[in-house]
């Protein structure tokens, strides 16, 4: 029982992101998702909490829940403008325990103060989210992740934009996570953090290049397979009909 | 002493349409403020504009029927506030078309019809009376109205806070979590509608709007947090009622102008003063930190 891809397509405009896509993800490990841009990586975890609907085929989230999900999504559309706190924004990451109208007392505080420390922002917490510079806010965004406390992590690209300590950091929270029993799914694009912390890694092409153990995907064949099936976006593609010919 | 009294005092003391005025802003003060500061927080500014117009149909609807009724008037423009806020909702999410142009679309949509009907069954005067209303001649009916539309403000933000700034701040987020965005945009947009009905007799769609927003964005500019920023809009929009009540009794102008004039001269000064957000005080810099 883990989570489990069976034989999804998810589409913009008829043409498929993610084509008639099978397999399960290693269960509380750490799978990579690569590929050159426009392979369906995002499309795929966006399909995993909901907010893409699939063409046919389906995530089977096996012993999960979507409220056992903490999604990072790759532009986060938080509104840095609004007056909020490092320490209210974390706050948020509580919400199934508290709801909306839960009470943040004493022992939620410690947890937020704990999270802040686990990234390295103690001293940030009364600050304005405004006033962060990308690689903090992305610290506060994992701070969230940690209080979410989930089972099934999916995170797109959390590293755009980072410094090298800062990303650093973050990989030992998600080798942290791995230690947990968590399952961790992240969508990456550096080959070197991949191979030292992902022990899976599922190379997609919009199609599954490959996927199983890291050393035996990530191979010069498989990356230039996933290169060349990238490429080709056909304006006039005929109508797909693999489905009916597995029939 | 007895100058100020009689500049600032003795107007609500003399005249008890006066104090019915008074009363009525405090009332329009306590809901319209936090709701205008939730719309500027969202971005959403040019919606309670928007959603002003949308209610004239409504009114006007209910002024064929009842003649100048309040209560018929206020429910027809709630029913057209809330139908508009509805179509342009399912709009956006069945469609691609984004909240602000379908929003747009249906009201002006709503406007044609309004104008079309006030046009075709009432006389220039009733239409300049929704549009401008009159506090002075807020009647028993209308202050309960208002402060109804207040308490029930308050409480029902009360209750969808949490979720209604979540929301605000990170939509995709709640969404993942579960949170149900819809229905909190909902329950706010239906408070946006009654306040803007509510202000109407008072005063009028169009000034109700002023009142709203005005005090809220002057608030971003003086104030850091959401609780403090608030208050600041409730008393500032408390403030320029009173005081706009007091020009229009000792210069005899439109107390609905004269309000709503007060509240944008706050705005313009605040432009330059105000320490958080004005442009002055960017150039005179405080040193900073060592770290």
């Amino acid at each position: 029982m883990s989570v489990r891809v069976e034989n999804l397509t998810v589409s913009y405009l008829r043409h498929p992101a993610v084509h008639h896509v099978s397999g399960s993800f290693a269960e509380a490990e750490a799978t990579a998702i690569f590929g050159p841009n426009g392979a369906g990586k995002s499309t795929l975890l966006k399909t995993m909490i909901g907010a893409l609907k699939p063409d046919s085929g389906h995530v089977n989230l096996g012993p999960f829940q979507r409220k056992d999900i903490a999604y990072l999504p790759q532009q986060s559309e938080i509104d840095r403008t609004l007056p909020v706190s490092v320490h209210d924004l974390v706050a948020t990451g509580l919400w199934h325990q508290t709801g909306v109208f839960g009470k943040v007392g004493r022992k939620q505080r410690a947890k937020i103060q704990e999270a802040l420390q686990a990234v390295g922002l103690v001293d940030f917490a009364e600050r304005p989210i405004s006033a962060l510079s990308t690689g903090q806010f992305q610290r506060v965004l994992f701070a969230r992740i940690l209080l979410q406390d989930a089972p099934l992590i999916l995170l797109d690209e959390p590293f755009n934009a980072v410094d090298a300590k800062t990303t650093y950091d973050l990989l030992e929270l998600v080798r942290r996570w791995r230690d947990e029993g968590r399952t961790v799914i992240a969508v990456l694009h550096d080959y070197e953090q991949v191979r030292a912390y992902f022990p899976y890694t599922l190379l997609l092409a919009r199609e599954v290049v490959a996927w199983g153990k890291t050393e035996l995907v990530l191979t010069d064949l498989n990356l230039r397979r996933a290169a060349e099936t990238a490429a080709h976006w056909h304006e006039r593609a005929p109508v797909c009909r693999v489905d009916e010919e597995a029939v | 002493m007895t100058h100020l009294y009689d500049l600032l005092i003795s107007p609500f003391v003399e005249f008890a349409f006066m104090r019915r005025a008074l009363a009525g802003c405090l009332a329009l003060a306590l809901g319209s403020g936090p709701v205008g500061l939730f719309l500027v927080m969202r971005r959403m500014s040019l919606m309670g504009d928007a959603m002003s117009h949308a209610v004239l149909p409504g009114a006007a609807v209910g002024f064929m029927v009842a003649g100048l009724s309040l209560p018929a008037m206020s429910l027809g423009g709630f029913v057209a506030g809330v139908l508009v806020a509805l179509l342009a909702g399912l709009a956006t999410r069945f469609t691609t078309v984004k909240e602000d142009a379908s929003f747009a679309a249906f009201y002006l949509l709503s406007l044609a019809v309004g104008v079309l009907l006030v046009s075709r069954n009432g006389s220039n005067v009733d239409l300049i009376h929704i549009l401008f209303g009159s506090v002075l001649a807020v009647d028993d009916a209308a202050l309960l109205l208002v402060s109804g539309v207040a308490s029930f403000s308050l409480v029902v933000l009360a209750i969808i806070y949490r979720p209604l700034v979540l929301e605000s701040l990170d939509p995709v987020f709640l969404r993942a979590v579960g949170g149900k965005g819809g229905i909190w945009h909902l329950a706010f947009l239906m408070l946006v509608v009654l306040n803007l009905v509510a202000g109407f007799q008072a005063l009028g769609t169009l000034m109700a709007v002023g009142l709203m927003m005005l005090p809220a964005i002057t608030a971003r500019l003086w104030v850091p947090s959401i609780g403090r920023m608030l208050a600041f809009s409730v008393g500032l929009a408390f403030v320029c009622g009173i005081g706009g009540l007091l020009l229009s009794y000792h210069f005899e102008l439109p107390s609905g102008p004269a309000i709503i004039l007060l509240a944008g001269l706050f705005y313009l000064l605040s432009l330059f003063v105000a320490p958080l957000g004005g442009a002055l005080p960017r150039y005179i810099r405080a040193r900073h930190f060592e770290s």
